[in-house]
């Protein structure tokens, strides 16, 4: 009864807040929203029991992604009146093709819910006696190591990318040239004079 | 109870409003990386579901991958999109065939 309140209220916010994303006129409050759909399908994930994606995707989502969102968002001066038009124009194709492609999926969930698929071979059939995440982390480590060590490379691609997309040389300010001052000797810097009395140091 | 078909009801709406979201926000190009986002959390919802209900594992290490994949995607596509504002002043993606070479 409790499991069956805490999913429609999941699955409602999380499709109530799906679609203020795509048509809220802010893009701060589109982020905003998407921020509470991750927690939403979070909370979804929680509820069949796999705790180890719903906080990576608290983590990555919310903690990474959406922060990323919102840093480009707010720093990027925008005139998002400019982008709306066409949004009427747009509007009706775009429901056309997605009532056509809902009807599909909704065919195709029945035509599975027929049973027609023969599933009895699993590749990592789920253990009662362990926790999600202690599987999980079975499963990672040992049977699938190569594959997340690709998506590690997967990451540090798009990092090293994203690095050398937005890096650029800037000729207008004068950077600490660090390698110029190790390099400099006291030698170069400082000069022992035997002055006289009375007259002016010579520069 | 909840069953199986709850959550790829769930999945297929949120994915559709993705969708949607790529058709109606043509020219803003944050919102279609988000309408993106959207579209791979309704497959990662699919996915677990399906791990959950059949008892098998694999469908959660593969969303995983696909959280991965995500990340890496919208980190990427926001780079690109701040250096196109840099040279250009404007995301308008009408104008995007410019970036040619």
């Amino acid at each position: 009864m409790i499991q069956a309140f805490a999913f429609y209220l999941f699955a409602a916010v999380v499709i109530l807040s799906g679609a203020l994303t795509v048509l809220s006129r802010n893009p701060v409050h589109s982020v905003l929203w998407l921020i509470l759909a991750f927690f939403n399908a979070a909370g979804l994930m929680v509820l069949v029991g796999a705790e180890f994606i719903a906080m990576l995707l608290v983590i990555v989502y919310v903690g990474a992604v959406a922060v990323l969102f919102l840093f480009v968002v707010m720093m990027l001066d925008i005139d998002f009146a400019e982008l709306r038009s066409g949004f009427v124009r747009y509007g009706f194709f775009g429901l056309l093709i997605a009532l056509v492609l809902a009807g599909e999926l909704i065919v195709a969930g029945g035509a599975w819910s027929a049973g027609s698929l023969e599933l009895s071979q699993r590749a990592a059939p789920a253990s009662g006696d362990l926790q999600n995440i202690e599987a999980m982390g079975a499963l990672i480590y040992s049977k699938y190591l190569y594959i997340f060590e690709a998506a590690g490379l997967v990451l540090l691609v798009a990092m090293i990318g994203a690095i050398v997309l937005t890096h650029r040389e800037r000729k207008d300010v004068r950077p600490q040239n660090i390698s110029d001052q190790v390099k400099r000797r006291p030698e170069d810097a400082v000069r022992n004079v035997d002055q006289p009395v009375g007259q002016g140091v010579e520069l | 109870m909840i069953g199986i078909q709850h959550y790829l009801v769930v999945s297929a709406i949120l994915f559709t409003m993705g969708v949607l979201g790529i058709f109606i926000n043509r020219k803003n190009i944050i919102i279609i990386l988000m309408a993106i986002e959207l579209i791979l959390l309704a497959v990662n919802i699919n996915l677990v579901a399906f791990s959950a209900f059949l008892g098998d594992l694999v469908g959660q290490v593969f969303a995983m991958f696909v959280l991965t994949v995500a990340a890496g995607e919208a980190a990427i596509g926001l780079a690109i999109l701040v250096i196109y504002f840099r040279g250009r002043g404007s995301i308008a993606v009408d104008d995007v065939n410019r970036m040619k070479g």
